[in-house]
């Protein structure tokens, strides 16, 4: 029984670090990213709290005699050109973003993950099909295809919106997997698995998905970022969400408007910030998450 | 070699006739045409269908996409409605504020990354890379349109150094000293944050390359031999770790073009990307197929650019 008992304790001591723990060990040795981590989660989780608070047709009526209102006592954040509160518009928009991040970022993600584990691993006539069009998506200047696609929608909505977005986003991480899902089954443990029998369905999503999973973490957390920006960039620019509903581009849109930017600085400076800080939290993430992904760059 | 170039270029011509298959059906589903803005209660909505027949806007799509591309072809995007040019003369004046605003940039951002990556590379973990690291961190992070106002709101209406709108003032000549002055000026600030935004690659390529090279066995060598540290770093190291520099700068055109639209909208700087922006606005077709199309016909270029490059550069990574 001791004899046992023994064993278990060395095969612990010797079995090498799983994902989880070395991403902990990872956060743990970098402060900034663990600083970052604990911030954004708190950010995240209180934007969705309080924009519930919030009486979004309350806010959203036009007050001409607050207009342009400068952060005071009524309006902490002072107010808009329809003397809506910025703090309110600021969280519901912060949400709505956040939102639509995450929709695009797991639509892209699953979509992009499947498209390269199948090529990767199958390769031949799929892989080459999908390797063309992959090219094609990365070549065209898909900024200007996703503002003409907004402008041809009659009536769009914020579904319609994230849609067109992934359909022009997932390219690129459709591609990483695959050059590592290529890499991947050519490995001994793939072979050995094929010639049990095991079904290719089986080995992509039990045997290899696995393996590459701290890869995938890494290209999601920073796909987000890049979300957050191209949502963000667009309603900027007026083709993003529809004008009614508060994101922090359009936010920052006011700013289009030089006497807005000169003098009403309190309207468009907060979600520029917010969106910084936001930015920044996500990519040290990330970073480490990238550390202990692998192994070369570890610091812990 | 010349085969590969061959090659790439010929598997161009699909891609563009995709994009433009794609460009031109979805500037036919645009709502509305360019004629829709001039009706007004007094206008003959007999005399409207007469220009849209006339315009060709009533035929079927093939027959429209036939005659574009045949007419496109030989350069001619037909006139924008707007402007009521040529789409190509109207491009053309456009394209030619992008490219001294892009190439300014391009200037700028190695006149600021190859010393800051060669600083942080070669004193790797001290203060200094430290801050370098912090600082390409950063503008990584940050959206362009957010550094773009920043920028705007603090250099040109804060600080007033920069003028804050435009591409030149209107009281000079064109050729005179003063016009080429106030056309320079007028880019500078885009420029500055064009070439800030696209720092973070360079530097930290160069910071890796250079760490990399460190411990490579001709280091070493030349170490061994007793040549001075400075020595090694300006014949050997630089020289290996800079060439590659040279291919991104196809990215780098490519890069430079997608942030064009931020830009100039912000900059209100009269580039191909403002113009874009505008041309949607007012469902000017014409000009809007034509810039999707120069824009994939570059940044094709560019990366084929980039791709021909590397392999002169490094024999390594030479496409089969």
């Amino acid at each position: 029984m001791a004899n046992k008992e023994n064993k278990n304790e060395i095969v612990e001591v010797s079995a090498p670090a799983t994902g989880m723990q070395v991403i902990f060990r990872e956060f743990k040795k970098d402060k900034l990213a663990m600083f970052s981590l604990i911030a954004l989660v708190i950010v995240i989780i209180g934007v969705f709290i309080w924009a519930k608070l919030i009486d979004e047709q309350a806010l959203m009526r036009v007050s001409l005699r607050d207009k342009y209102a400068p952060p005071g006592d009524k309006f902490f954040l002072g107010a808009d050109q329809g003397g809506k509160a910025i703090l309110g518009q600021l969280i519901i928009g912060a949400k709505n973003s956040i939102t639509i991040a995450i929709f695009i970022t797991l639509i892209t993600g699953v979509f992009g993950i499947v498209v390269g584990l199948i090529c990767g691993y199958f390769g031949g006539w799929i892989d080459n099909i999908f390797m063309r069009i992959i090219d094609f998506f990365i070549t065209i200047p898909s900024l200007m295809l996703i503002i003409v696609f907004v402008t041809i929608i009659p009536k769009y909505s914020i579904t319609m919106f994230i849609l067109i977005l992934s359909i022009f986003i997932w390219p690129p991480t459709a591609r990483l997997v695959r050059s590592k899902a290529l890499s991947e089954s050519r490995r001994d443990y793939v072979n050995a698995s094929k010639t049990l029998g095991t079904s290719g369905f089986l080995i992509i999503f039990k045997e290899i998905m696995p393996n590459l999973s701290s890869i995938l973490i890494v290209e999601m957390t920073l796909n987000f970022a890049g979300n957050v920006g191209i949502e963000t960039g667009l309603s900027f620019l007026g083709f993003g969400l529809p004008p009614s509903t508060p994101s922090l581009g359009t936010l920052i849109s006011y700013a289009n408007n030089p006497l807005v930017l000169q003098e009403k600085w309190w309207v468009w400076l907060p979600a520029s910030i917010f969106i910084l800080l936001m930015m920044l939290g996500i990519n040290y993430v990330g970073q480490a998450l990238r550390r202990s992904a692998d192994a070369k760059q570890r610091l812990g | 070699m010349w085969k590969t170039i061959v090659r790439r270029t010929l598997i161009m011509i699909p891609q563009l006739l995709v994009l433009s298959l794609l460009i031109f059906t979805m500037a036919k589903f645009m709502p509305g045409d360019p004629f829709t803005g001039k009706i007004t209660p007094e206008t003959d909505p007999n005399r409207i269908e007469e220009l849209r027949e006339l315009a060709g806007l009533n035929d079927p799509w093939y027959e429209q996409y036939a005659h574009w591309m045949l007419r496109a072809v030989q350069g001619d995007f037909g006139k924008s409605y707007t402007y009521k040019i040529g789409v190509s003369t109207l491009i053309g004046e456009r394209a030619v504020n992008t490219f001294w605003l892009s190439l300014v940039s391009a200037i700028l951002l190695y006149i600021i990354a190859i010393p800051l990556g060669i600083i942080a590379g070669r004193y790797q973990d001290t203060l200094a890379d430290k801050v370098i690291v912090l600082y390409s961190f950063i503008v990584y992070a940050i959206p362009t349109f957010v550094l773009s106002l920043i920028f705007l709101f603090l250099f040109g209406y804060k600080l007033h150094w920069f003028p804050t709108v435009g591409s030149v003032d209107i009281q000079y000549d064109p050729g005179t000293f003063g016009y080429i002055w106030s056309k320079v000026y007028h880019m500078l600030l885009p420029a500055i944050t064009y070439a800030i935004l696209a720092t973070t690659g360079v530097i930290q390529y160069l910071r890796s390359e250079i760490i990399d090279s460190k411990s490579q066995d001709y280091v070493r060598t030349a170490r061994s031999k007793g040549i001075p540290i400075s020595k090694v770093y300006s014949r050997h190291i630089l020289r290996n770790s800079l060439l590659p520099i040279a291919a991104f700068f196809g990215f780098t055109i490519t890069g430079l073009l997608g942030g064009s639209i931020f830009i100039e909208t912000i900059f209100g700087y009269p580039g191909m990307g403002q113009l874009f922006i505008s041309s949607i606005a007012s469902r000017d077709y014409s000009v809007i197929t034509a810039l999707v199309m120069l824009f994939g016909f570059l940044t094709l270029l560019g990366s084929l650019l980039s791709d021909i490059i590397m392999s002169i550069v490094d024999p390594r990574i030479r496409i089969e």
